[in-house]
């Protein structure tokens, strides 16, 4: 079986992500890429450093892509996340999602990355020029204090 | 026999990935008050905690042979 959502420790080729949802009912195929980013709020990282509960954070993207399936309907999701050590511009996670109209495609990948951010098990460690630090939450909110994102915190992205 | 994994900077401050613990019968609050207090893990507190890699919450009983995981808030993307 052809897994839709995986971690891998090699560069990810897009395309592996994007042919996975390649079907004829779809119109619309949405591609999030996330790279990493060189500058935040005027500090420099020179790599990044990503660390995944493996079996774990693959389980929960194909939660993410059965949501997206209850939420949009006919919508095909595959997901890839890479893992080790990454430079300036690596790709660290690509999101595909077919759906028959674009709205719909667009949404959803724009769901699933914030949902990533929110319930997947993969935590990156900044490297800056004057230390490292693992990165917390970055959706600004502090931890969920013991239980997972609630519906009620999910409304946001009905 | 409990296996607990830890992540991120949990990890790094134990200095290792996993530890091993006689924990069968007893919840994840006890589990962290009378086993994981002495490893004065840093914002274990803001660790949410899986069983066997679904969430879970600190009044869960563990059995023997469960995988418990603290997982820092996450920064994936």
């Amino acid at each position: 079986m052809k897994k839709q959502f995986w971690i891998t420790n090699d560069p990810i080729q897009i395309d592996d992500v994007v042919d996975k949802v390649v079907r004829p009912e779809a119109g619309a195929i949405n591609t999030f890429i996330g790279t990493v980013r060189e500058f935040t709020k005027g500090k420099r990282t020179l790599y990044l450093e990503y660390q995944a509960y493996i079996p774990m954070a693959e389980k929960k993207l194909q939660q993410i892509g059965a949501e997206i399936e209850q939420k949009w309907g006919d919508a095909q999701t595959a997901i890839a996340h890479r893992i080790g050590h990454l430079d300036i511009s690596d790709t660290a996670v690509v999101i595909a999602v077919s759906t028959p109209h674009r709205q719909d495609a667009f949404e959803a990948s724009r769901y699933a990355i914030e949902r990533i951010k929110e319930i997947v098990p993969i935590w990156k460690k900044e490297h800056w020029e004057d230390g490292t630090s693992w990165i917390g939450d970055q959706k600004e909110h502090q931890s969920y204090e013991h239980h997972p994102p609630t519906e009620e915190e999910m409304k946001k992205y009905d | 026999m409990i296996n607990v994994l830890l992540f991120a900077e949990l990890q790094e401050s134990l200095g290792r990935d996993k530890l091993s613990i006689e924990a069968a019968g007893i919840s994840i609050k006890e589990l962290k008050e009378k086993h994981l207090q002495a490893y004065e893990l840093p914002n274990l507190d803001q660790a949410m905690i899986a069983v066997n890699e679904e969430y879970a919450d600190e009044t869960t009983v563990l059995e023997d042979g469960d995988v418990v995981a603290f997982i820092p808030p996450v920064s994936g993307g």
